[in-house]
């Protein structure tokens, strides 16, 4: 069984040393769209934890019984009910926010993440670690678009959490807001400066040259 | 992997209840949910015209927007054409839904307002004081963007002329630039603008307007064409295919 270390491992490994975006470069989509404001990127980030943690939770109950010819069907099925419920109960407790995320909650269903954790992980670990792979790997995800969220939304609005920082010119204020970063694609140079980061502190995550 | 778990039977078997079960959940999470879900789209829209009626205050709680909503809130139905009340064409009429269907709708000519076919009748809410007076008329409106419709509702004063609010609900354009149309400091840019003048459509949006010229709104800068979307979509809904009639004849008043 698994201790303590390994449950750590699992947990927290994600987060820095085998993050899905900037090791492993899945789910880069949503990442670009939803991060222009923290607060849907918050959402978006617990959305998706939620959803992998359960997909890893429930593949992983069943994966005895689940037949190796439709297993990518069966796994697919249990996703998208997932993210059926995800948005459906946004819809019914966060009106607005949901309205903001929009299309993006049902793409949850094609994020790689999620399908990769459920073929790569919980195909063949107990429910217990799966459930916690899903949430590490939740985790992962929710620290870029943390972090790019803050990045966007404070330099492009002036604001975080819709809480002025910097006062915006439009405003009265004397900040100009950059443009650019509003823009869904400038996400783009802010991962690209995640990876390059996590890779100095992390230099064994550097691919060898070919 | 056994030969067992690969049998034909097995695999339907499991098929059939992994999709029997989800259905049933999500089958749940769907009815169970659906009547929170339709309050809050009835309240968001509630919202919105209150305060494109000015009587919305910030942080006012749901139950707060539906009273004050039914108290001076009024729906009403529109002919276009004659500009007269007339009644809903059906149970729970949706004119943008009406739009789509010929029978009850009408070509859109000479305009670049960015739809084929304008509603019959329109659905619009009318405002009252506390004596029961209209103050308000609000009108909904939609027109292209630049990226797609936006959606929002034009507020006149009782006198048909002056406009109070001018509230986008729904659009698409560029987050800082042209979806600066839902900042309410430009929103109040339209606050005591003049529509018509001498009986014609005179309202304009355009760049280093002059705040005190009534009949100009400053266009929002960095954002061209979101802002001739907004003129278009004004000049079209208050002009002679819109409320143009309706707006002249003030059927609100008798």
């Amino acid at each position: 069984m698994a201790d303590a270390k390994e449950m750590k491992k699992v947990l927290f490994g994600p987060i820095l040393d085998n993050n899905p975006i900037a090791l492993q470069v899945l789910g880069i989509c949503s990442a670009l769209a939803i991060t222009t404001k923290l607060e849907t990127a918050l959402v978006m980030s617990l959305a998706l934890t939620s959803v992998v943690a359960f997909s890893n939770l429930f593949i992983s109950l069943i994966r005895n019984q689940i037949p190796s010819s439709v297993r990518i069907i069966i796994q697919m099925t249990i996703i998208a009910s997932l993210v059926i419920v995800v948005d459906q109960i946004l819809k019914a407790y966060s009106y607005e926010i949901s309205k903001q995320l929009s299309v993006f909650v049902g793409l949850i269903i094609t994020n790689c993440i999620v399908m990769g954790r459920a073929e790569a992980y919980a195909m063949k670990s107990p429910p217990l670690m799966s459930f916690l792979d899903g949430i590490g790997n939740g985790l992962g995800y929710s620290f870029i678009l943390i972090c790019i969220g803050t990045v966007k939304e404070l330099f492009g609005f002036g604001t975080i959490l819709n809480f002025e920082i910097l006062p915006l010119v439009q405003n009265g204020g004397w900040y100009q807001g950059n443009g650019l970063l509003i823009l869904p694609f400038s996400s783009f140079f802010l991962i690209g400066a995640m990876v390059w980061l996590i890779r100095t502190f992390r230099p064994e995550q550097i691919e060898p040259k070919e | 992997m056994s030969a067992k778990k690969e049998s034909l039977g097995k695999t339907v078997g499991v098929v059939v209840a992994v999709c029997l079960v989800c259905s049933i959940i999500v089958s749940g999470a769907a009815v169970g949910l659906r009547d929170l879900q339709q309050t809050n789209a009835k309240l968001d829209k509630q919202t919105n015209i209150l305060t494109a009626a000015g009587l919305y205050e910030t942080g006012m709680s749901n139950d707060a927007v539906d009273a004050k909503f039914k108290e001076f809130v009024e729906l009403r139905y529109v002919d276009l054409d004659s500009g007269e009340f007339t009644e809903a064409p059906e149970a729970d009429y949706d004119m943008y839904k009406a739009a789509k269907q010929t029978e009850y709708s009408t070509k859109v000519t000479n305009s670049n307002v960015g739809f084929q076919r304008r509603p019959n009748v329109a659905t619009v809410y009318l405002v009252h004081s506390e004596d029961g007076d209209v103050t308000r008329v609000v009108l909904p409106v939609h027109g292209s963007g630049l990226w797609d419709l936006m959606y929002g509702f034009l507020a006149v004063d009782a006198d048909g002329q002056t406009v109070k609010e001018l509230i986008y609900y729904q659009q698409k354009e560029t987050p800082g630039l042209g979806g600066e149309v839902q900042n309410p400091a430009w929103q109040a840019k339209w606050d005591g603008k003049k529509l018509y003048k001498d009986g014609e459509v005179a309202i304009k949006v355009k760049k280093n307007a002059n705040p005190d010229n009534p009949y100009s709104v400053d266009a929002l800068s960095g954002a061209t064409l979101t802002s001739t979307g907004v003129q278009n979509t004004i000049q079209y809904w208050v002009g002679e295919q819109g409320f143009g009639p309706f707006l002249k004849k003030q059927a609100w008043r008798s």
